[in-house]
């Protein structure tokens, strides 16, 4: 084990000593999706910081997410109900995905593109009800970005923020996804090799992951 | 041409996707239970670490990729974590000012009249 750890830290020096590519290996698209990832994860970070430090500041009571976003299920308010069925629904189209990967590695194209389809209909499905969730809280419970009934003003701003811009991501993913399927379904990747579609993969996989933080520090709270 | 690309069993990425099922039934459980306190959080936070976890490692792929690009994508969000305890950090004092000049349900409610006994 500790043969093994040495041997990767060397490995590091020298790849990053070398005078050629760093990332060896991996394919260029692929690493600059990674640093685009890594940007985007420093955004939503700033926007979760923010939120974190106005609910730990607001002199007024925070609104109970778990109340505010439970809905009517066979007559009994269910806590977070949408927010639950949302969760699976993402973490299902990041199983589909992930399986859409496999089959462009194993030269299935038309397998992964419909994978990569199915995908795309669950990340619409998840727009539609964060469509839906947005309505009710718009117009049934009056929530505002500069006020609410329900207690501190920045609820509303910091819910359509986080989640908007959360949702922006998940909609260019389901664009994304749709054109790299439709583009493997006619063959455009046999020579090239199927990177593309696990460089898209990792794109749908972290939109997947924000939803984890989100779910933690926003619903759960 | 080769295939440089991740190829690994299928079983595992289901293995993985009935893992993250779990973990997210169990922090909704959470919820739906009522736990408040130290044990929510640290409840909350262990499920939302372990998915965060198995989507980067397997699903992502990091753990097989070579150390020096693990190391320059999951380094740089570190600074972060001081960003997020800087503001934890100053948050008391920043409550405790907004309770004293700007009010709110909190601030502290003016003496009731004297008795005369």
């Amino acid at each position: 084990m500790a043969e093994a750890s040495s041997a990767s830290r060397l490995q590091l020096v020298d790849d990053w000593a070398a005078d050629v590519a760093v990332f060896r290996g991996v394919p260029w698209g692929k690493a600059m999706m990674w640093i685009f990832l890594l940007s985007d994860t420093f955004i939503f970070t700033c926007f979760l910081t923010s939120y974190m430090t106005v609910r730990m500041t607001t002199a007024e009571a925070w609104p109970n997410p778990s109340e505010v976003f439970a809905l009517e299920a066979f007559g009994v308010p269910v806590p977070l109900l949408l927010i639950a069925i949302m969760t699976f629904i993402l973490i299902s189209s990041s199983g589909t995905m992930a399986m859409a990967v496999n089959m462009g590695y194993r030269r299935k194209r038309k397998a992964a593109a419909l994978l990569m389809v199915v995908t795309a209909i669950f990340g619409a499905s998840f727009v539609g009800m964060q469509i839906f969730e947005w309505t009710k809280l718009i117009v049934d419970e009056g929530v505002r970005p500069w006020g609410n009934p329900m207690g501190a003003a920045q609820f509303g701003s910091c819910f359509f923020m986080i989640t908007g811009f959360h949702g922006l991501h998940v909609s260019a993913g389901v664009a994304y996804l749709l054109i790299v399927a439709w583009r493997v379904w006619r063959g455009r990747y046999e020579e090239k090799g199927y990177d593309i579609v696990e460089i898209t993969g990792l794109y749908w996989h972290f939109v997947d992951l924000v939803w984890v933080f989100i779910f933690a520090f926003f619903y759960l709270w | 041409m080769a295939e440089t690309g991740q190829q690994h069993p299928i079983s595992i990425y289901f293995w993985i996707w009935g893992l993250l099922f779990v973990f997210s039934a169990a922090s909704y459980m959470v919820d739906y239970a009522g736990f408040q306190g130290y044990l929510r959080w640290s409840l909350i936070i262990i499920f939302m670490m372990l998915k965060a976890g198995f989507i980067v490692a397997i699903f992502m792929h990091m753990r097989w990729e070579r150390v020096a690009l693990i190391t320059a994508i999951m380094l740089p969000p570190g600074a972060l974590l001081v960003l997020v305890s800087l503001m934890a950090w100053e948050s008391d004092y920043t409550w405790m000012t907004r309770i004293v000049y700007l009010g709110g349900e909190l601030a502290p409610q003016p003496l009731p009249p004297p008795s005369h006994h």
